[in-house]
């Protein structure tokens, strides 16, 4: 049994094609009823997201699975199969393990180590999981994925600078006020950078946020939106002091706060430290402030800095994700070998058994003046010798299966003891795990 | 067994140093546990080769310099593990235990001869000034860790340097905080010391005040410590200025231990 991925992200194919491949979540019972219903695939699991859509399918046939699933694909969103050809990847066996442990773990993502990833695919096998498409092989593989990814977030640094502007403030927020929980976040001016910091500053934590702007009314209702309070922009430096982190984003020409302006501020605060943000163009803070002692001033430009470092640090986090991720699909793909085991095993004694209760049979019944004990004795040494032969192949069957040679031996076992095909009984696992 | 004590004291420190600097260059949760842990393991070597030494001298080792500088570098591991537990800092580890295990070698290089504890120091107000002085000594040591690291952060910040040490460095406000407790503990504890130092001096020496070099700079080690808490506490004094005055009192401090001598000598 195999594991195939077949799909496209966003490394290969533009969101024009993408969003025509795309499976809505409300209707994804019937994608993954007819990706299951296809000739050969057994399981299968839909993940469609803004920025990739794959398919995970379990299959004996990988040439003819993978062609399938890439037809599906096509044919279930009226494409042309030329349009769509050079734009999808797949992956089977070792390959397609990797890949989806990569996947989980944020690897492949346009950011790496962005959280989103995760929670989209363990929705997606949610869906699988209601709408039964995916069985033993895929619940286990994908609960795998899960607990490597989460591997990987805890035992590297892949995930946790900031890579975001706005989180990149709060983080400096932090190093310098240290406990965000009693600091007061103050607005000036309105802007998206400035209100999507302030969001990042109150989940994080801030207890409250005071807001001015030139427009009195503009500054209520994103007051309101905040849960805050709005000053009017006259009495900027009446209440200026009473923020520890100040936002500032107006269409002003020229700078509205000055180095003497921050030193009474800091006076009156009683030299508390002070954190500004200048998102203006031009800049709203003089740049003379960030010398006034207790007063820190960055700009986005500095930000931005921050970013990009934490960016390269993701990077060079990524190869020991990786290194994680390799640890990992050794483990995995040796418990997939085994799967084919169990069952050749167990046929194989069935056969053994038949044949030896066929002959004890023939033995006892055309035996006259049988002893006593007989029968159980000549039970014992058929049993004993059945066991005695079945040894050394069971032994080797399993050693097989963790050398990844076990295709090679179940096929030849069919066809030596001429076994029925061996269809693996899904309860059978249930039972081995 | 003084021996026994002292050179498992050695090499616990030894080692905790060594862990501690190397948690600058690496982040391991397993390695910050370790060192803290090996830290603990010393410091309570030390307490108790401290009191092995003090039972077989029948009083507090705290006569001569060598005893001195023991229980200085005890107080002050003792002194930066309880604001470990408390604050999480294990970078101002790696601040304080080289200096601790630097005075705790020195104290090893001097040797002192075992004599009869002269008459002049068998007072009680003795012990109790030199005990709360190196206690004091201990937490000022501290202030000034938290100070260096203060400026150093503070540098990163304004400079825009956000990588290395930057990234281990706890928080402004931490440092902020962790400096004006043990400037809280430490000042108490030098009047105290001071004006036990005093009571000793009449006892001893027959007058309060004898403006000897120790006593004197001693003073001057208290004012500088004053003028930083009242500005902490009236003004609210933070920040560069802060740090560096908290740096600038414990060096007359140094001065005042190992460069000054009491008027008297024992």
């Amino acid at each position: 049994m195999n594991i195939i991925v077949v799909g496209l992200s966003h490394k290969s194919a533009a969101v024009e094609i993408r969003e025509k491949v795309a499976f809505s979540p409300n209707q994804i019972e019937k994608p993954l009823k007819e990706l299951v219903a296809l000739e050969g695939i057994i399981e299968g699991v839909i993940v469609s997201t803004c920025n990739r859509v794959e398919i995970y399918a379990t299959t004996r046939d990988i040439a003819g699975g993978i062609a399938r699933v890439k037809r599906f694909m096509a044919d279930y969103h009226h494409l042309a199969m030329e349009s769509l050809e050079n734009h999808l990847y797949s992956f089977h066996s070792e390959s397609a393990i990797r890949h989806v442990f990569r996947v989980a773990s944020s690897l492949d993502s346009m950011v790496i180590g962005e959280p989103q990833i995760l929670g989209q695919i363990k929705t997606s096998y949610g869906y699988a999981a209601e709408y039964k498409s995916s069985g033993v092989i895929l619940n286990r593989f994908l609960h795998k994925a899960f607990s490597v990814a989460k591997r990987v977030r805890t035992e590297t640094k892949i995930a946790s600078s900031a890579v975001s502007v706005a989180f990149a403030a709060v983080e400096l927020a932090k190093k310098i006020l240290g406990d965000l929980s009693d600091k007061t976040v103050m607005l000036i001016g309105a802007g998206e950078m400035c209100e999507l910091a302030a969001k990042h500053f109150l989940n994080s934590g801030a207890k409250g946020v005071m807001v001015t702007n030139r427009t009195f009314e503009r500054a209520e209702r994103l007051a309101d939106e905040f849960g805050g309070e709005a000053v009017r922009f006259e009495e900027l430096f009446e209440h200026l002091h009473r923020a520890d982190i100040v936002l500032s984003s107006t269409g002003a020409p020229h700078c509205i706060i000055g180095p003497k302006d921050v030193e009474e501020v800091i006076r009156r605060r009683r030299f508390k430290p002070v954190f500004f943000i200048d998102i203006a163009v031009p800049r709203d803070i003089d740049s003379r402030v960030d010398d006034v002692d207790n007063a820190y001033l960055f700009t986005v430009d500095d930000l931005q800095e921050i970013v990009q470092a934490n960016l390269a640090q993701r990077n060079l986090e990524a190869e020991k994700a990786e290194e994680i991720i390799s640890q990992e699909i050794g483990q995995f793909f040796k418990w997939l070998s085994t799967l084919e085991v169990t069952p050749a095993i167990v046929a194989l004694r069935n056969r053994f058994d038949e044949i030896r209760k066929g002959e004890l049979e023939k033995t006892i019944s055309g035996w006259k003046d049988l002893p006593p004990d007989a029968e159980k004795r000549l039970e014992s040494l058929t049993l004993a010798l059945m066991n005695k032969l079945l040894h050394a192949p069971t032994k080797v069957l399993k050693q097989a299966g963790q050398g990844g040679r076990v295709d090679l031996y179940v096929d030849a076992l069919r066809q030596l003891f001429e076994l029925e095909a061996l269809q693996r009984d899904d309860e059978e696992l249930e039972l081995e795990e | 067994m003084t021996h026994f004590f002292f050179t498992l004291t050695l090499v616990l420190y030894c080692c905790a140093t060594a862990a501690y600097l190397f948690c600058l260059f690496r982040t391991s949760a397993l390695l910050n546990t370790w060192a803290s842990r090996l830290l603990a393991l010393g410091c309570t070597a030390h307490v108790l080769s401290t009191i092995h030494l003090a039972t077989k001298l029948k009083h507090l080792p705290l006569t001569n310099m060598q005893e001195s500088l023991s229980f200085f570098s005890m107080s002050l591991m003792a002194g930066f593990i309880f604001f470990e537990r408390r604050y999480k800092v294990t970078t101002l580890g790696s601040f304080v235990t080289p200096a601790a295990l630097m005075m705790f070698i020195a104290s090893a290089t001097l040797h002192s001869e075992a004599r009869q504890l002269p008459p002049i120091l068998q007072s009680n107000w003795f012990w109790v000034h030199a005990l709360l002085a190196f206690i004091s000594y201990a937490a000022f040591a501290i202030a000034c860790g938290v100070a260096i690291m203060y400026l150093i952060q503070r540098r990163y910040l304004k400079t825009r340097h956000f990588s290395g040490l930057f990234l281990k460095l706890p928080s402004l406000e931490t440092l902020d905080d962790i400096s004006y407790r043990s400037l809280s503990v430490g000042f108490p504890l030098l009047t105290i010391a001071i004006i036990s130092g005093s009571i000793w001096s009449e006892k001893a020496m027959g007058s309060y005040w004898i403006w000897d070099p120790k006593q004197t700079w001693s003073l001057i080690t208290w004012m500088i410590y004053a003028a930083l808490l009242h500005g902490r506490l009236v003004i609210g004094w933070r920040g560069k200025r802060a740090a560096i005055l908290s740096i600038t009192g414990f060096i007359v401090l140094l001065i005042t231990f190992f460069g000054m001598k009491h008027g008297v000598s024992w």
